[in-house]
């Protein structure tokens, strides 16, 4: 075992004629914190979203633990590789079990209460039965403060707490990375707090992360790795207190300045 | 055996593989190529008899009367349908009782009983008068001059697509978010404003592919007409063919029409719904 978790090398996005992503370069160190900073349309988001392949790259790769996501190189005669075939829907999302994620808006089913939420995955993809997923649930509720909570519906809770559910879903599939789009930007400042202790939890029990997040104070608090994003490309990479306080580029400083 | 990252790199990224798409496309170019073989080959379809009666003048006239008949149903049925979403969701009790019973006894009948009823209703209201409730009559007129075959066939669809269309566009506008509504109230607007501007159009997107639905259920559904002598597309073809006997080509040349009818309307509801998907930053 190598202590990169993941890589990502020569990731190129675009969206018609804009792109995003210009060949994107990272390396994500197992059981530490990434944080990636950056104006909004930088290109965070959809770095993110190429990490588990709700984009799909344009060019280069992801590769999780040794595992290329979302492709299964093809060799020629002769061992060279020929091309990266797209994996089939189900292939993806085994591999994608693997990665949790936590999104700005939550998006937790509706319709479904707090219990259902977090079996729902586990149990679709036969990874525990019902009794076994409800157990972990329950622990993973009372993890993120929320014991007693299971059978009430999302709406019913507030955002602080909704994001915590969604945190617990994510880990349900005792995920090997989770990844968190600005999972406090949707929040009110005084329900803030509660969601990053519990992200704060994760990191010092070792769960490898990659956090997109203005929140500069909780960055250099849990970073490993502050990662500054702009118009698709990585500018810096580094120690928080070296990208934080003493940034080579002057966007990052303009950056810094702005947000603080 | 390592992969290196240049290899990786350079590799191309392509599609999955996917035999059963390859194996279910084949199979319906296969079941497609049978079905026109047979169109095509088999005398007993008679293309020379269908190309003969395709433009004829009676059924042009047909197809005109089909034409108008959904035209006018759908627009006038349509407008009602609108006002009576409007009522069920915000009028007051006795309309918005109304509203659902009359949404309920629609829905209830089949349409073609309903043609006949409205055909008929000479042998229940042999007169129909305006005038006071439960008092005089200033003007009226004998029922079975007034509802025609066509009049009864308009009122019919009408009514029924009053109906089903309430339901669709109530369904529209309950999926519209609610604070869209409160903030227009804040804006100060008023309440039918509000219902026109706000949130009808961003009902729209739900509507539309409903609606679509509806208005070829109905251009077909104005086929019933043929069973109270209103000569529409279908009644067109089945006078020539109680004439000629050639019932199969005949029918070809009603089905002919409505497949063309149909796929128009087809092509017009993508537009539509492209124009309504506006905003949308051509996420869907």
């Amino acid at each position: 075992m190598s202590d990169t978790l993941l890589r990502i090398r020569g990731l190129r996005k675009s969206f018609g004629t804009h792109t995003v992503l210009h060949g994107i370069d990272l390396a994500v160190p197992r059981g530490g914190v990434t944080v990636l900073l950056g104006p909004s349309g930088s290109g965070k988001s959809t770095l993110l979203r190429c990490i588990n392949h709700l984009e799909r790259p344009d060019a280069g790769f992801v590769e999780l633990d040794g595992d290329i996501i979302g492709y299964r190189p093809e060799r020629a005669v002769g061992g060279r590789i020929r091309h990266l075939r797209e994996l089939r829907d189900r292939e993806l999302a085994r591999q994608r079990a693997r990665i949790g994620m936590v999104f700005q808006q939550f998006n937790l089913c509706p319709h479904h209460t707090v219990l259902e939420n977090l079996t729902e995955a586990p149990t679709a993809l036969g990874l525990a039965s019902k009794k076994q997923a409800t157990a972990t649930a329950r622990d993973l509720l009372d993890r993120v403060g929320l014991a007693g909570r299971e059978q009430s519906y999302p709406k019913q809770l507030s955002g602080g707490q909704q994001q915590r559910v969604a945190i617990a879903r994510a880990l349900a599939l005792h995920p090997e990375l989770l990844l968190f789009d600005e999972p406090t930007s949707a929040l009110d400042p005084e329900l803030v707090g509660e969601v990053l202790r519990v992200i704060k939890d994760l990191a010092l029990g070792g769960m490898s992360m990659i956090v997109v997040t203005h929140e500069i104070g909780f960055a250099r608090e849990i970073a490993d790795t502050v990662a500054f994003l702009d118009g698709g490309h990585v500018l810096e990479t580094g120690r928080p207190e070296d990208v934080l306080d003493g940034a080579a580029h002057e966007r990052t400083r303009a950056f810094l300045e702005a947000v603080l | 055996m390592s992969l290196t990252d240049a290899a990786l790199l350079e590799a191309k990224l392509v599609p999955p593989r996917r035999p059963a798409r390859w194996v279910s496309g084949a199979v319906t170019l296969v079941l497609a190529a049978m079905l026109v073989h047979t169109l095509l080959t088999d005398h007993r379809f008679q293309w020379g008899v269908v190309g003969q009666y395709f433009t004829s003048a009676s059924v042009l006239d047909g197809l005109e009367l089909t034409l108008w008949l959904t035209a006018a149903t759908m627009s006038a049925g349509l407008a009602l349908g609108v006002l009576l979403a409007y009522v069920r969701l915000w009028g007051s009790p006795i309309p918005r009782g109304f509203a659902f019973g009359y949404v309920w006894l629609i829905r209830s009948v089949p349409l073609l009983v309903q043609l006949l009823f409205w055909y008929e209703l000479a042998s229940l209201y042999p007169r129909l008068s305006i005038g006071i409730p439960f008092g005089p009559a200033f003007a009226g007129a004998d029922t079975a001059h007034l509802f025609s075959g066509e009049f009864a066939a308009f009122v019919t669809l009408t009514l029924d697509v009053a109906a089903f269309s309430s339901e669709i566009v109530r369904g529209g506008i309950l999926s519209v978010d609610r604070g869209q509504t409160e903030a227009a109230e804040a804006l100060g607007l008023g309440r039918l404003r509000i219902f026109r501007r706000i949130v009808l159009p961003q009902a729209m997107p739900a509507i539309v592919p409903a609606t679509g639905n509806l208005l070829i259920g109905t251009l077909k559904s104005t086929s019933l007409v043929s069973v109270i002598a209103v000569v529409d597309l279908l009644y067109s073809v089945q006078l020539i063919y109680n004439a000629n006997f050639q019932v199969i080509p005949l029918l070809l040349v009603a089905t002919l029409w409505y497949v063309v009818l149909t796929t128009l309307l087809s092509v017009g509801q993508h537009y539509v719904e492209r124009h309504y998907a506006r905003g949308e930053g051509g996420r869907r």
